[in-house]
């Protein structure tokens, strides 16, 4: 099973690439966008995914600073 | 009075921190691989950047071989410091409370900086004078805890240095650069004492963390 996290810095935690690109974006002429936040992305095949979230707890992400969010890609899963 | 640092493929300042441990006491590597403690009294974590660290600083290391030893060591009442890279993999291992975060300045960031010892009766501080200049340099080092374990941090006196008036140049939570656990055995600090042992590089006062330790040591086995 393709298995999709995306791992966000906590809402309200100071994300400074986020806080750079949202300054560096009206430089290049794109105004109006705002809170810009950058994390990270991990995809990986499971055997089980039901150990997804385990996993990220444990290691892919730190739940103190960040949130995770798991998609799983195979159709009809 | 035996020092034993680790090493992590990826470590930099294991070499600075056996010379400074040395300093005040016997020291020697151990690698990564290992899970033999070698009846060393104290364990240094040191600075670096430990597997790399890929996913986040500390985050893989915390799980080698050694820091299973060391978890259980910590948990003994065996002292343990962390110094940089080896505060976050502490943090990571939930030995100490928090996480460490990028800078607020986006910036790796080596310089001088002043701390002030918050509490000096300690197994880590209590050599120390009321304030300490030693270097740091990093990019993940930006203290982080909510608000609530910060406040019982302050209350219960785990806060050990602060980053003087107008040198938190992390953006450091409370100006928070080293806490200790709530038994008070293991000790993180994101600047570098082991590089503030000799003259030569302008200061010595990262020594008193060191001789610290050794004190403590010496107080446990008589």
């Amino acid at each position: 099973m393709r298995a999709r996290v995306l791992i966000r810095p906590k809402a309200g935690i100071l994300d400074p690439q986020g806080e750079a690109v949202a300054r560096a974006l009206p430089a290049l002429g794109f105004t109006g966008a705002r809170n810009v936040h950058i994390g990270r992305l991990v995809e990986l095949d499971v055997e089980d995914p039901a150990q997804l979230d385990s996993m990220c707890e444990k290691l892919l992400a730190n739940p103190l600073i960040e949130d995770y969010e798991v998609q799983l890609l195979d159709p009809g899963a | 009075m035996r020092f034993g640092v680790l090493q992590f493929p990826g470590s930099c300042d294991e070499i600075d921190a056996l010379h400074a441990a040395r300093r005040v006491g016997d020291a020697e590597l151990l690698w990564h691989g290992t899970q033999d403690l070698k009846g060393v009294a104290a364990v240094v974590v040191p600075g670096g950047f430990s597997y790399g660290d890929y996913l986040r600083a500390g985050a893989i290391a915390r799980f080698a071989p050694v820091m299973e030893a060391v978890i259980s060591f910590a948990r003994e009442g065996g002292l343990v410091l962390g110094i940089c890279n080896g505060f976050q993999v502490l943090c990571e291992a939930h030995l100490l409370p928090g996480a460490l975060l990028p800078n607020a300045n986006r910036r790796f960031t080596s310089r001088q900086v002043q701390l002030e010892v918050v509490q000096g009766d300690t197994d880590f501080t209590r050599a120390c004078p009321a304030s300490l200049s030693i270097p740091a340099k990093h990019s993940w080092g930006r203290y982080y805890a909510d608000e609530a374990t910060l406040d019982e941090l302050e209350a219960s006196g785990q806060v050990l240095l602060r980053y003087a008036p107008t040198e938190n140049f992390n953006g450091s939570l409370r100006d928070i650069a080293g806490v200790r656990n709530a038994a008070g055995n293991v000790f993180g600090l994101m600047p570098h004492p082991e590089h503030a042992v000799d003259p030569l590089t302008g200061s010595t006062d990262g020594l008193c963390i060191f001789e610290s330790m050794r004190l403590a040591m010496e107080g446990a086995h008589a």
